[in-house]
């Protein structure tokens, strides 16, 4: 059964993303609505076979790297969806269910670690999970979001246009996507490392138990809000926005990696 | 059943044959009547923009070369000397006329490669030709297809993407980077003709409010009352700059801001993204002032690029078209075929029937065994055999395009089978 919506969402996302292309290529109006439509079915097959890959677990997958990878394209392609809905602009479609696919192919394509699947830990802990996957899922919107608004300034600023700056998304709008992913990211990251200190709590009675993995998440907290609230000053309006947010998801990625990897003890993979 | 187009236009005609040869509403309701009158034609629509006049119609059966007539015709409704006339004027019969309207719907036929409006004029003379019941079948079959080509072209190509002229191309450019304008100030400086095609490109992009500056306040104020906006007092920059997004500069000989004045307006903005459009000869901006931050600046050199790049862009698009073209063609003469065939079919069962009649009528006179029953039975059973003979292939006409498609000429078919009498 996994294997059908496996292929189904395959099947689904490629679609959407050739869709998407043909529309930021050649302004095909016609295949702009298939293309969001494709990604709604790809989601929805997507859901379930990450529901098939949990029912061993009982939990959302967290515990193995392709698991968490799924859950993070998952949701990666659901707040760019609502995106999408707010905002009805569909040239950044391509951007990121290309990002979409490759997580999800690459969660897929190499087996599950073998690891013996965690005891399950009840609801507060899988909310914790998912809403920091979400977080991060949100935060690499916002930055394929700023690489392209300083790409696009750079072709403006340069006058070599050629075709497809005409049907990319004006600089204001992709700054206010970018903001709007990153507040979507902020109160995400905000609740979900609550519960992640309730669950804590409840599992060793008491608030602080110290992970390196606390300071870094609040690291990048501090750092988005920041960019939250100075994106639209006048020392920072623009491209320095752009920049100050994408040097924010290197450190997202520093935590997901070096942090992650060598230094925490109690987060593996999200 | 011939489709006959008589027409000049921006390739064949000067603008002042144009001028006298374009027609009012009232004219081509008149030309209509009067061409129907005089037997040239049975259906016809007149399609007249700045840039075209011609003449669609479907002239009577027996009618040959009706574009004389109708070239004629045009040259006494419009009291131009003919010979004058006949030099501007191009002829299209049938699949070549089918193909230049389609590619007049396209715009490819256009002064202004793939520009829109054309598709609308078509759409216009289409709709008052119909309500003033000029056409018939044949042109209505064939204006609604042009319609449909308009319409492809315009969704399935990039032929009228992109900006062509130096006004909207900066006008567009600005809406890269503010997206839509509709709540955005816009300042003109300058009150010339430049201005006043930008400020029509402003209007039609649905700014929310416009300034106009100028020296002389006079001019301002009639450029700001057609185009519904505001005079600003000339000179006061540092003001007048703080809140618009788009400044556009069009002052003759006159340098007017510099770029330590632009970098003290943005500080003032709070470097709110400004984009200046410099239309100016001599520039009115110091091109220095390109690399401030947050600020877009285009002078006409780099719109002219723009624009220049488009139409390249454009021209690569007209393959596409004209594959989209050549469908609807295809598709249309099939059609013309198709009714083509049905009707020489009726023609030549008629014909069999009445040759049937006669000629056993004649031999049956001298055959005075027969009784009246075997006599009707004879004519019955002769009658079946030639329906029998000429069902099928009426069928296969109904049902195969293909097949109509590799019968290029029904008139040929008539003149063969059918006699004078029997073709009307």
């Amino acid at each position: 059964m996994n294997h059908v919506f496996l292929i189904l969402t395959i099947v689904c996302y490629s679609a959407s993303l050739a869709l998407y292309l043909a529309f930021l290529n050649a302004g095909k109006k016609l295949g702009e609505r298939s293309a969001t439509v494709f990604l709604a079915l790809g989601l929805v097959a997507h859901y379930f076979a990450l529901l098939e890959r949990s029912r061993g677990s009982h939990t959302v997958p967290y515990h193995d790297l392709y698991g968490s990878l799924s859950l993070f394209g998952w949701l990666l392609g659901l707040t760019y969806l609502v995106l999408e809905l707010f905002h009805r602009q569909r040239s950044v479609g391509a951007f990121i269910v290309a990002m979409v696919l490759a997580v999800f192919l690459a969660s897929n394509l190499a087996p599950p670690d073998k690891l013996t699947p965690p005891p399950a830990h009840g609801p507060v802990f899988a909310l914790h999970v998912t809403l920091s996957i979400l977080a991060y899922a949100a935060f690499a919107l916002s930055f394929v979001l700023s690489l392209m608004y300083l790409a696009e300034e750079q072709l403006l600023r340069s006058r070599k246009l050629g075709n497809v700056v005409w049907r990319l998304p004006p600089l204001d709008l992709l700054e206010r996507m970018s903001r709007s992913s990153v507040l979507i990211g902020l109160c995400s990251i905000a609740v979900g490392t609550v519960l992640g200190f309730v669950w804590v709590d409840r599992l060793h009675g008491g608030f602080w138990y110290y992970d390196p993995k606390y300071v870094i998440t609040l690291l990048v907290l501090l750092l988005y809000a920041v960019y939250f609230f100075v994106s639209r000053t006048a020392a920072w309006r623009g491209a320095r926005a752009s920049k100050f947010c994408i040097f924010n998801f290197v450190i997202v990625i520093l935590s997901f990696t070096v942090v992650n990897l060598y230094i925490s003890h109690s987060h593996r993979y999200f | 059943m011939e489709i006959v187009l008589v027409g000049l236009n921006h390739l064949t005609a000067p603008v002042e044959v144009r001028e006298r040869v374009s027609f009012t509403n009232e004219q081509a309701r008149r030309a209509a009547d009067e061409l129907r009158a005089r037997g040239l034609l049975e259906e016809t629509l007149v399609l007249s923009t700045c840039n075209r006049s011609e003449v669609y119609g479907v002239p009577p059966e027996a009618i040959r070369e009706s574009a004389a007539g109708v070239s004629t015709f045009l040259s006494e409704f419009h009291s131009v000397q003919h010979d004058v006339l006949r030099l501007s004027l191009y002829h299209h019969y049938d699949g070549h006329a089918v193909r230049h309207l389609f590619r007049v719907a396209a715009g490819l036929d256009s002064m202004l490669l793939g520009e829109a409006e054309i598709l609308g004029q078509v759409r216009e003379a289409y709709k008052f030709a119909h309500e003033q019941r000029a056409t018939g079948p044949v042109l209505n079959r064939l204006f609604q297809g042009a319609l449909e080509v308009g319409k492809r072209v315009r969704s399935e190509t990039e032929l009228g993407a992109r900006p062509m002229s130096v006004a909207s191309a900066g006008v567009k450019l600005a809406e890269r980077i503010f997206g839509k304008l509709k709540e955005r100030t816009a300042l003109v400086l300058g009150a010339g003709s430049v201005s006043e095609m930008v400020l029509a490109q402003l209007r039609d992009r649905g700014i929310a409010k416009l300034f106009v500056m100028n020296r002389s306040p006079e001019r301002a104020g009639a450029l700001a009352k057609e185009f519904g906006g505001t005079v600003m007092p000339w000179g006061e920059w540092e003001k007048a700059l703080l809140t618009p997004d788009v400044v556009v500069a069009s002052v003759s000989a006159e340098k007017v801001l510099n770029r330590a004045e632009l970098e003290s307006v943005m500080s003032a903005r709070g470097n709110r993204a400004l984009f200046l459009m410099d239309l100016g000869v001599p520039r009115n901006i110091d091109a220095a002032a390109a690399d401030l931050y947050n600020v877009y600046l285009y002078n006409l050199e780099d719109l002219s690029d723009i624009v220049q790049q488009n139409r390249s862009a454009r021209e690569s698009e007209i393959p596409k078209a004209e594959s989209i073209i050549e469908e609807h063609v295809g598709k249309f003469l099939s059609w013309q075929a198709s009714v083509e065939l049905v009707g020489f079919v009726e023609a030549l069962r008629s014909r069999v029937q009445q040759e049937r009649m006669d000629f056993l009528n004649e031999r049956l006179a001298a055959m005075n065994h027969l009784s009246v029953a075997d006599q009707q039975q004879l004519q019955t059973i002769v009658g079946d055999l030639l329906e029998k003979l000429l069902i099928d292939p009426a069928q296969q006409l109904r049902g195969e395009r293909e097949l109509r498609r590799k019968i290029q000429n029904v008139e040929a078919l008539r003149d063969l089978f059918l006699r004078e009498g029997d073709k009307s």
